[in-house]
């Protein structure tokens, strides 16, 4: 999991800070926000401390038009020690109170002219982003007809020579070897490249090309969301391949399920049309015709008719 | 097994020394991964162990597992520390 702190969302967002410029360096551990509404009110019971704070004019006014003592008293309940940071939008005025007690506990208050829930939603998409579970992978990316195929399998088995036919045939290669991913969100993998390497594509014999400047800039993406694996592996004669297409294999990465197909690897096999025509059965698939499905409940008729007629 | 090691070439792991390294590594038989902060990359693919951006003094952690896992991993290391 990457670290994001308070320093990251100031520069991204160029918020101004008000107080607790000590708190500066602390961890976002949560990508929630709260606006603590109910805080000002005095309800501090289930109060989310750990998540960046947002007030408002709601509560900021709310707030105006309480008495001294419960000022005082609300915003050292609303600065805890683990509170990442609050932040005040519409550029309204900080209160006195709010940034006394924000020195004392250190937490940084920030100041920026946009509105509460603009901020909110481009923060919630900030944070998600930068806090979501990361892995990477040893294959390749490449965007096929739209579907994000990831190719597996032993070094040497010759993806990066399937990658290269499948550009020159009109394909979208995302990242060759090493495939960074992020789950944004439940179910969603992105796959891109690391920076280093984006573009590039290593084939034995050749040496490192440059796709896009090669094929151009329709050959490459920079980021897709991962919707098969093809595992190519040497063929093993003592194993059993999938000849119908019935059953699907799942794999795990991170905490989401994708589908793969184990596609054996021999000479004269032309991998690339067969990984090409893999994606296009699976979107076809995703659309809702399955011709494996389809011929499987045919010869089941057909069968239970020669039943009847015996 | 698995062994910590210290980068110590003297301009660190330039792509000649990676494609040396990833030969190296293809000689043995056992699955070679090299870790760098949290990413761990096939150190039988030269992209992957490229896109570390290997600098003098980076650590780095060398994993092996296979029958000649011993031999891979002291010979991968020697490559990378020495100068």
């Amino acid at each position: 999991m990457s670290k994001v702190t308070i320093s990251d969302v100031i520069n991204k967002f160029n918020f101004e800070v008000v107080s607790g410029e000590e708190g500066i360096s602390k961890p976002v551990l949560k990508s929630d926000l709260s606006r603590p509404g109910l805080v000002m009110a005095g309800f501090d019971e289930y109060y989310p401390a750990k998540r960046i704070q947002i007030l408002g004019k709601t509560e900021l006014t709310f707030f105006a038009g309480l008495n001294y003592e419960d000022r005082q008293n609300r915003m050292s309940r609303l600065c805890q020690l683990d509170t990442p940071g609050i932040i005040v939008t519409r550029g309204l005025d900080v209160p006195e109170e709010l940034i006394i007690a924000s020195e004392y506990a250190s937490v940084p208050v920030m100041k920026t002219p946009a509105k509460s829930s603009r901020i909110e939603s481009k923060l919630t998409n900030y944070l998600e982003y930068k806090l979501a579970p990361t892995t990477a992978v040893h294959g390749v990316l490449i965007d096929i007809y739209g579907v994000g195929v990831l190719i597996t399998g032993q070094s040497g088995v010759g993806k990066s020579e399937t990658a290269l036919e499948l550009v020159k045939r009109g394909h979208r290669l995302v990242a060759d070897d090493c495939v960074e991913i992020h789950q944004e969100e439940d179910d969603k993998l992105v796959g891109h490249a690391p920076e280093l390497i984006a573009h590039l594509l290593e084939i034995r014999g050749l040496g490192i090309i440059n796709v896009m400047t090669l094929f151009g800039a329709g050959a490459v993406r920079t980021y897709k969301q991962i919707s098969l694996i093809i595992n190519l592996e040497n063929w093993d004669p003592n194993k059993v391949y999938d000849r119908l297409g019935l059953d699907e294999q799942y794999v795990k990465i991170i905490d989401t399920e994708i589908p793969k197909m184990v596609v054996p690897v021999r000479p004269g096999r032309n991998l690339a049309i067969i990984v090409e025509v893999a994606a296009m059965n699976f979107r076809l698939k995703k659309l809702g015709v399955n011709a494996a499905e389809q011929f499987a409940n045919k010869l089941t008729d057909v069968i239970e008719d020669a039943e009847r007629e015996l | 097994m698995e062994k910590k090691v210290t980068v110590n070439l003297k301009s660190g792991l330039q792509a000649r020394a990676a494609s040396s390294f990833v030969q190296s590594a293809n000689r043995f038989q056992s699955d070679v991964y090299i870790q760098k902060n949290n990413i761990k990359v096939n150190a039988k693919s030269i992209m992957g162990l490229m896109s570390l951006g290997l600098a003098r003094g980076s650590e780095i952690i060398i994993f092996a597992e296979g029958h000649d896992e011993a031999v891979a991993i002291e010979e991968l290391a020697r490559l990378v520390s020495e100068e």
